[in-house]
C-alpha cells in the first residue's frame, strides 16, 4: 500500500546491489550509474565548500548577528540577513495560501470530476503555464498585475481592512502582496500537476468500494481519495514551496526591492534570491561579496530545512497509515 | 574476492570512459600554430573587454565600426562596472570599463599584480530626475540638490512641502506622498547620483554616502535596472526616480530642472552634459567625478565613464591594437555619440585622454607617438 513508487524502485536497486547474479553488462551499468549518482553528491559538496569559502569574510566579521541584523549598508560595510529571510518566507507563505486551495481543487476536478474531453487539454494548458519563463511572468506582473493590485485590490483592502497591520500604508502595487501572487501563479501548475498525478494513482477499486457502500462523489473524494494520497499531496506542496523560495527574476521585478522588515503586505520588500540577483554583479570588496554569498548559504539552509521537514511529514503519514491498516 | 572483482569492473569502466573521452578530444586535429606567419597574426588580433553596462550600446557601435575599418575584433561584455574592475584586476581581459573610479583599496590590489591602471574617459553621462505628476510637464519642476537629497532621505515626504513649493510658485503641487524610486541593483547610475547628493548635502554624506548601492531609507521603491526604474515611475502616480538621460529621452519621461553650482536651473541634455567638463580643471589621471560642476551651463548630475587599461602592456600586438583603438574612440568614434544619446567628450578631456593613451608602454617603450 504505497502511494509513491520511489520506495519500490529503491528496493529493486538494493537487491541488485547486494549481488543478484547478473551479466557483466549489468554490472558495468550498475557502477556507471553509481558514478553518475556520486557526481551529484560531489557537486553538492563542492558547492557547499565554495559557498563557505567565499562567505568566510562575512561569517568571520558578523558571526550569528548576520542572521538577526537589519542592516544592508554597502557604504559602511554593515550587512545582515533578517529582512531578506523574512521576505523570502513571507512571500512564499502568501503564495502557498493562495495556491494550495486552487491547485488541489483543480487537481480534484481534473482527476475525479472532469469529462475526458476537458481533462487532456486542461492538463496540457497547466503544464504550459509551468513552462513559461519567469522573466515573462515578471514582465506581465509589472505591466498587468501590479497596476491591478494597486488600485482595485489594495485600494479595497486598505479602505475595508485597513485597521489590520497587514493592510496599511500607501498602495504602491509593488510589494509582498504582488510577489506572493506572482509566486502563487508560478507554483499553481506544479502543485496541480503533481497532485493530479498522485490522485490518478489511487486505485480505482478504492473508489468503487466507496460507491458500493453508497457514498456520494464528494464523500468518495473527501474520505478515500484525499486521505489515500495525503503524503503525495504534501510532496506536491513542498515542491511548490521549493520553487517559491528560490524564485528570483519574477519576484525581483515586482517585490519593490526595499531592504526593510514591515508587517504590511503593501510595503516593498526583498527576498534572498532577489537581493543576490540585484547586487552581485556590481558588488565589490570581500566583505560585500562575502555577505551576498552568505545570503546564498542561508537560502540553501532554508530549502534544506523545508525538505527535511517535508520528508519527516511524509514518513510520519506513511507510517501512521501503515500501522492504522 | 568478490569486492576485488567489483573494483576491477569499476576501474575497467573508468579506463574505458577515459579512452572514449580522449578519442573525442581535440588531440587529433591539432595543427601547429602558424608562428612563421606573423603578418596574419598581427591582422587577426582580438581584444576582449568587460565592464560598465551604461556605455555598452555606444561601445558596441564603436567596436563594430572599428572592426569594419581595421579588421580588429573587439569583444565587449557588459557585466557591470564592478565586474569590469575585478576582471582587469584578475587580468582576464585586455581592458575594463567602469562608471566609477577604482577605490584606493582596489587600486592597491590591482597595482601589485599589473602595475598602474589608467582611467581613460570615453564619454560622459547624465542622470535625469524623472517624475510622474498629473498636469506637470517636462522641465516644469525645479529642484535644488538639497531638496532632492531631503526627498531621498524621506525628510520631505509630500509634493506640496513648503521647500518644493518655494522653488515652484507657479505649479499646483498635489497634497500626496512622493513615491521615491531608486535602482535596486548596484549601478554606476546610483554611484553618480549618490556622489552628487553627497557633494551638495552634508546630511546625505554623513547618513547614506556614495556607492554603487547604498542603504536607502525604508519604503523607498527599488526598480531593477534603468528600465525597472523608468517603468515604476511611469506607472506609480506621484512618483520620482533617477535614470540615465538616454532612458528618459527614449521613454519621453518628464524631467526636472536642477539648480547647478552657479545657481542656474538646467535641464539635462547632451550639451549640458558635455559642458560639465568645460572650464573646470581636469587632473592628469582623469580620476574626477564631474558632479556639481562649476560651469554655469552644466547640468549638475554628470559623470565620465572610463576604459581601464594597463599602463604597461605585456603583449606588443595587443597593446598596439588597444592604443590605436582608444585613440580612434576619443576622436573619430565621438561622431557616433550623439545619435545614441551619449555626450561628446569636452575638448579638454580629449587632450588629457590623449596624454594618457600616449603614456601606455610596452617594455618601457611607448606604443604610440604623436
Amino acid at each position: 500500500m504505497k502511494c509513491s513508487d520511489s520506495a519500490t524502485t529503491s528496493s529493486i536497486a538494493v537487491k541488485d546491489w547486494s549481488g543478484r547474479r547478473g551479466r557483466l553488462g549489468d554490472k558495468i551499468f550498475l557502477y556507471l550509474t553509481f558514478i553518475f549518482a556520486l557526481i551529484i553528491v560531489v557537486i553538492l559538496v563542492a558547492l557547499l565548500i565554495v559557498l563557505n569559502v567565499d562567505a568566510m569574510p562575512a561569517i568571520q566579521k558578523f558571526g550569528t548577528s548576520f542572521l538577526t541584523s537589519m542592516d544592508w549598508d554597502p557604504v559602511q560595510e554593515l550587512f545582515g540577513a533578517l529582512p531578506a529571510i523574512y521576505g523570502t518566507l513571507l512571500s512564499s507563505i502568501i503564495a502557498l495560501i493562495i495556491a494550495v486551495p486552487i491547485s488541489i481543487g483543480s487537481a480534484v476536478f481534473l482527476s475525479e470530476l472532469a469529462p475526458a474531453w476537458i481533462r487532456e487539454p486542461a492538463s496540457f494548458l497547466i503544464e504550459m503555464l509551468a513552462a513559461i519563463p519567469s522573466v515573462i511572468i515578471g514582465l506581465w506582473g509589472i505591466f498587468v498585475l501590479v497596476p491591478f493590485i494597486r488600485s482595485p485590490i489594495e485600494g479595497w483592502l486598505g479602505s475595508h481592512l485597513g485597521f489590520l497591520p497587514l493592510f496599511q500604508g500607501p498602495p504602491f502595487g509593488l510589494g509582498f502582496l504582488a510577489a506572493g501572487i506572482i509566486l502563487a501563479i508560478m507554483v499553481i501548475p506544479i502543485i496541480t500537476a503533481v497532485s493530479r498525478d498522485v490522485m490518478r494513482a489511487v486505485p480505482i477499486t478504492q473508489r468503487e468500494a466507496m460507491y458500493a457502500l453508497g457514498a456520494t462523489r464528494w464523500e468518495t473524494i473527501y474520505r478515500t481519495v484525499l486521505p489515500y494520497c495525503r503524503s503525495g499531496l504534501v510532496g506536491a506542496i513542498i515542491l511548490g514551496l521549493g520553487r517559491a523560495l528560490g524564485e528570483t527574476m519574477a519576484v525581483t521585478m515586482v517585490i519593490g526591492n526595499s531592504y526593510a522588515l514591515t508587517s504590511s503586505l503593501f510595503s516593498p520588500g526583498v527576498t534572498i534570491a532577489s537581493k543576490i540577483a540585484s547586487e552581485f554583479s556590481e558588488a565589490s570588496g570581500d566583505l560585500y561579496i562575502g555577505s551576498l554569498v552568505e545570503l546564498a548559504l542561508v537560502l540553501f539552509g532554508i530549502t534544506l530545512l523545508v525538505n527535511i521537514i517535508a520528508r519527516l511529514m511524509v514518513w510520519r503519514m506513511v507510517s501512521v497509515r501503515n500501522t492504522g491498516e | 574476492m568478490h569486492s576485488i572483482k567489483k573494483w576491477f569492473v569499476v576501474l575497467a569502466a573508468l579506463v574505458l570512459a577515459a579512452a572514449v573521452l580522449a578519442s573525442c578530444g581535440p588531440a587529433a586535429p591539432t595543427t601547429t600554430p602558424s608562428a612563421n606567419q606573423p603578418s596574419t597574426l598581427a591582422k587577426s588580433v582580438n581584444l576582449t573587454g568587460a565592464g560598465a553596462t551604461f556605455p555598452a550600446p555606444l561601445y558596441t557601435k564603436w567596436f563594430d565600426e572599428y572592426n569594419k575599418l581595421t579588421g580588429v575584433k573587439i569583444n565587449y561584455q557588459p557585466i557591470g562596472s564592478g565586474g569590469g574592475i575585478s576582471q582587469i584586476t584578475e587580468g582576464t581581459v585586455d581592458f575594463g570599463a567602469s562608471d566609477g573610479i577604482m577605490s584606493d583599496n582596489q587600486t592597491a590590489i590591482a597595482e601589485v599584480k599589473h602595475g598602474h591602471i589608467l582611467h581613460i574617459p570615453m564619454t560622459s553621462g547624465a542622470v535625469a530626475i524623472v517624475y510622474n505628476l498629473a498636469g506637470i510637464g517636462s522641465g516644469q519642476l525645479k529642484l535644488t540638490g538639497d531638496v532632492l537629497a531631503n526627498i531621498y532621505l524621506k525628510k520631505i515626504i509630500k509634493w506640496n512641502d513648503p521647500a518644493i513649493a518655494a522653488l515652484n510658485p507657479d505649479l499646483k503641487l498635489p497634497d500626496a506622498a512622493i513615491a521615491v524610486v531608486h535602482r535596486s541593483d548596484g549601478s554606476g547610475t546610483t554611484y553618480i547620483f549618490t556622489n552628487y547628493l553627497s557633494r551638495v548635502s552634508p546630511n546625505w554624506s554623513s547618513q547614506i554616502g556614495n556607492a554603487t548601492a547604498v542603504k536607502w531609507p525604508s519604503d523607498s521603491i527599488g526598480g531593477q535596472g534603468s528600465a525597472g526604474v523608468a517603468g515604476q515611475v511611469q506607472q506609480v502616480p506621484n512618483s520620482m526616480g533617477y535614470v540615465e538621460l538616454a532612458y528618459a529621452v527614449q521613454n519621453k519621461m518628464p524631467w526636472a530642472k536642477l539648480k547647478n553650482a552657479a545657481g542656474n536651473y538646467i535641464e539635462p541634455s547632451l550639451a549640458a552634459t558635455t559642458s560639465a567638463a568645460i572650464g573646470v580643471s581636469l587632473p592628469d589621471d582623469m580620476k574626477l567625478m564631474l558632479t556639481n560642476s562649476s560651469n554655469p551651463d552644466a547640468y549638475p548630475i554628470v559623470g565620465f565613464t572610463w576604459i581601464l587599461a594597463y599602463a604597461n602592456q605585456t603583449d606588443k600586438a595587443k597593446g598596439e591594437a588597444l592604443v590605436k583603438m582608444l585613440w580612434w574612440a576619443i576622436h573619430d568614434g565621438q561622431q557616433y555619440n550623439q545619435a545614441l544619446t551619449y555626450a561628446s567628450l569636452a575638448p579638454g578631456a580629449v587632450t588629457k585622454a590623449e596624454n594618457e593613451i600616449l603614456s601606455i608602454k610596452y617594455q618601457g617603450q611607448p606604443l604610440m607617438t604623436r
